[in-house]
């Protein structure tokens, strides 16, 4: 499996993927997945590798399932988690970088406040480096399991299939970087949430921008939600939390605005009863825990990928 | 004995006496002088222009308090490089220039290092803080021609009304760095296409253009004189045409890299792109092109503003806003303008010597006989690359790249100081 040609050492955005390799990563996700079921044992193609997760943000599941996507890759793990205004005060991202490699880190997966701050990493160190969320510029290994997990559902087909991202399109990483994904793969996206956090200048990165929730989600395929996170940067972008569950949230009630297939992804963690009520959540059209497992297998193959990258 | 010298051939450009053709520039003893004797050295400046040294009305020179990104010396030395001879040093040092004695603590540092002349400005507010008005009258008393609070922006604008009207008790020059706090609060670039592509914070034109708006009124008023810095939208632009129209005494500023580079340079997340107020899209340069064209925009300012490879060698969102820009402005500026047909070698003369030192109301920026002779030769077709630097940091957006244009001799009171 690791004969195939893969050049990139560092996965930092999903903008600059080819429809090739995005197969690639889905293919070798496949057979992860398949084996994730069968429970066998270890695959060792990361044996003997150390992986460092380094978080400057707080962050659980997604630093779980790199954990488990490397330890079912053979790998040892070591998790640092600091926050962003010690390392203000203290080391440069710079001197962490260097120093991590000096330990012989044989990956790093970060996860930074600050948009750019992956790229930032990758062009200072030589050891490959997987984004886990830059600030609001890209989530790479999410919008590839969302991806996967639609690809599923379309049995591969993404060709005029209608993807709407609703909720704080501004701050979001995972929005933007599906954006980029499921244009590529042939899909149709729209954007839909307040004005404030939903900004027209999106259009022109190939999207449909809408701000009428009836309207955005009537033919959609799949109705990603995203978290809500008013407490944050977006205080003064909407009135409050009850104010978005009465226009934006989706609930029972607005069911029977979905397309009869439609189903419903979501980023986790899910404010259950803002953007999305728990009956739904716990439908039959949910896929969120699919997601979750094929976060596992999507980084399984990123990882594999980018560690043994061809020059 | 006169210390006497002739430069012999040049094409000899100097706005203020409308001046442009081939003749002799006779100096002696640091001034311009109408002849020299038959003994004065000669220069044959062939092929070259001569014209007035440069007048910068924005710079930080860092010192005191910021040395490790530059100081009068090494400032100074990269303004000469670059064909400066007087520049106005902006007040948000540490401590900042907004009391007497910090102002004689520059001016003994300035008089010790500087390599050509440097003109302190003063807070308008203590501690740049925006609360309370710095003593005017007592810095008037120690030279201070004028005042700005640059990094900051007065928000209360009845404090701005007052500074206005207390400034011109004095005769100061009331110069505004025009930025509404709370809608530039979290930005780090121009808020666009761009800043949505790159997840970065948004510093919105409007930011700018609110602030250029309230001083515009604000100088109408109080009819008193305003000098917006480093202007960068499209907006602004207009609303400083209207004001000049209605008779309002307004005056603003460009940026060699605001009239050059666009948003779009930001994708790879260079900090060396990362300045304040942010370069903006296309349409907003090709307005303050049009501004330059028509008059609305006076004076080209560098706005050099060194930061150390630690600083800038940063996480985008933490790393400081400013590039440096002494050695770089005349090639760039004789790129977009210029070389690209949109105005004049005179006019650009005009910009970055005659307008400025006519606003700040000193004799220099000419080569009338009697005055300092500043002044520089230009050779409009050389080809260069800006690899190094006399300046303290290289966070310049230009380092190790090819430019065309290039000052290459610079004379500060007929001492060739370049």
């Amino acid at each position: 499996m690791n004969g195939l040609k893969w050049s990139r050492k560092d996965l930092i955005s999903t903008e600059n993927l080819t429809l090739a390799e995005i197969n690639q990563i889905f293919s070798m996700a496949d057979v992860f997945k398949a084996s994730l079921k069968t429970d066998k044992a270890k695959l060792p193609y990361l044996n003997g590798k150390v992986v460092v997760n380094l978080f400057f943000e707080p962050s659980t599941r997604t630093r779980t399932a790199f954990e488990m996507a490397a330890h079912k890759l053979g790998a040892d793990v070591i998790s640092i988690a600091t926050n962003v205004s010690s390392s203000v005060k203290g080391e440069s991202l710079k001197d962490t970088a260097r120093n991590i490699e000096a330990l012989m880190a044989d990956m790093i997966i970060v996860r930074h406040s600050s948009s750019g701050a992956a790229k930032y990493l990758a062009d200072r160190v030589k050891v490959p480096v997987i984004n886990a969320g830059d600030g609001a510029h890209a989530h790479p290994t999410q919008a590839l399991l969302d991806a996967f997990t639609m690809r599923e559902k379309f049995n591969g087909d993404f060709k005029g299939k209608k993807i709407t991202i609703l909720g704080d399109i501004l701050f979001s990483r995972v929005a933007r970087s599906n954006i980029y994904l499921l244009n590529k793969l042939g899909a149709k996206v729209t954007l839909a949430g307040p004005s404030t956090l939903v900004p027209m200048e999106f259009e022109k990165m190939g999207v449909k921008v809408s701000y009428n929730l009836a309207e955005a989600v009537a033919d959609a395929d799949v109705v990603m939600l995203l978290r809500i996170q008013h407490e944050r940067q977006s205080a003064t972008h909407f009135p409050s939390i009850s104010e978005y569950a009465n226009v934006f949230g989706l609930n029972l009630r607005r069911e029977n605005l979905l397309k009869k297939d439609a189903f419903i992804m979501h980023p986790g963690p899910i404010n259950r009863g803002v953007e999305l009520d728990s009956p739904l959540a716990d439908s039959g059209r949910s896929v969120i825990l699919n997601q979750v497992t094929n976060g596992v297998a999507v980084r399984m193959a990123v990882m594999n990928l980018c560690m043994h990258a061809t020059k | 004995m006169k210390k006497e010298f002739l430069i012999k051939n040049a094409r000899v450009v100097d706005p203020s006496q409308k001046l442009d053709k081939v003749c002799d520039v006779c100096v002696a003893n640091g001034v311009f002088v109408k002849k020299v004797s038959s003994k004065a050295k000669v220069i044959d400046a062939k092929g070259l222009v001569l014209a007035p040294g440069f007048v910068d009305m924005h710079a930080h020179l860092r010192e005191p308090g910021q040395t490790s990104k530059e100081s009068v010396a090494t400032g100074t030395a990269a303004a000469a490089t670059g064909g400066f001879t007087t520049i106005v040093a902006m007040p948000n040092t540490v401590p900042p220039a907004d009391c007497a004695a910090s102002i004689r603590l520059i001016n003994d540092i300035i008089e010790e290092t500087a390599k050509i002349r440097v003109i302190q400005s003063a807070c308008i507010t203590e501690g740049r803080k925006g609360e309370k008005l710095a003593p005017y009258g007592t810095l008037k008393n120690l030279g201070v021609i004028a005042i700005t609070d640059d990094g900051s922006c007065v928000q209360s604008a009845e404090l701005m009304r007052n500074a206005m009207e207390y400034a011109k008790m004095f005769g100061l020059l009331v110069m505004d760095h025009c930025q509404e706090n709370t809608l530039t609060k979290t930005g780090h670039m121009h808020e666009g296409e761009w800043s949505v592509r790159l997840g970065i914070g948004g510093w919105p034109s409007a930011g700018e253009d609110i602030i250029v708006a309230r001083d515009a009124i604000l100088a109408h008023y109080t009819k008193s004189h305003i000098h917006l810095q480093h202007i960068s939208s499209a907006l602004s632009v207009d609303i400083i045409r209207n004001a000049k129209k209605r008779g309002t005494s307004i005056s603003a500023e460009a940026t060699p890299h605001h009239l050059s580079l666009t948003d779009e340079c930001l994708k790879d997340y260079d900090t060396n792109y990362k300045m304040c107020p942010p370069i903006r899209a296309k349409s907003d340069v090709d307005a303050l092109i049009a501004g330059v064209v028509d008059g609305t925009i006076e004076v080209i300012a560098t706005d050099h503003a060194p930061h150390t490879e630690t600083e800038k060698d940063k996480e985008f969102d933490l790393a400081p806003f400013g590039i440096t820009g002494f050695e770089t402005a005349f090639s760039v500026c004789h790129e977009v303008l210029v070389r690209s047909k949109k105005i004049k070698l005179s006019k650009l003369i005009e910009l970055m010597s005659t307008r400025p030192a006519q606003l700040l109301g000193i004799d220099v920026g000419t080569l009338k006989v009697g005055t300092s002779a500043d002044f520089v030769l230009i050779d409009e077709n050389a080809e260069y690359v800006y690899d190094k630097t006399l300046s303290r940091s290289t966070n310049s957006p230009w380092f190790n790249k090819t430019l065309r244009g290039k000052v290459v001799a610079t004379y500060f009171a007929g001492k060739k100081v370049f």
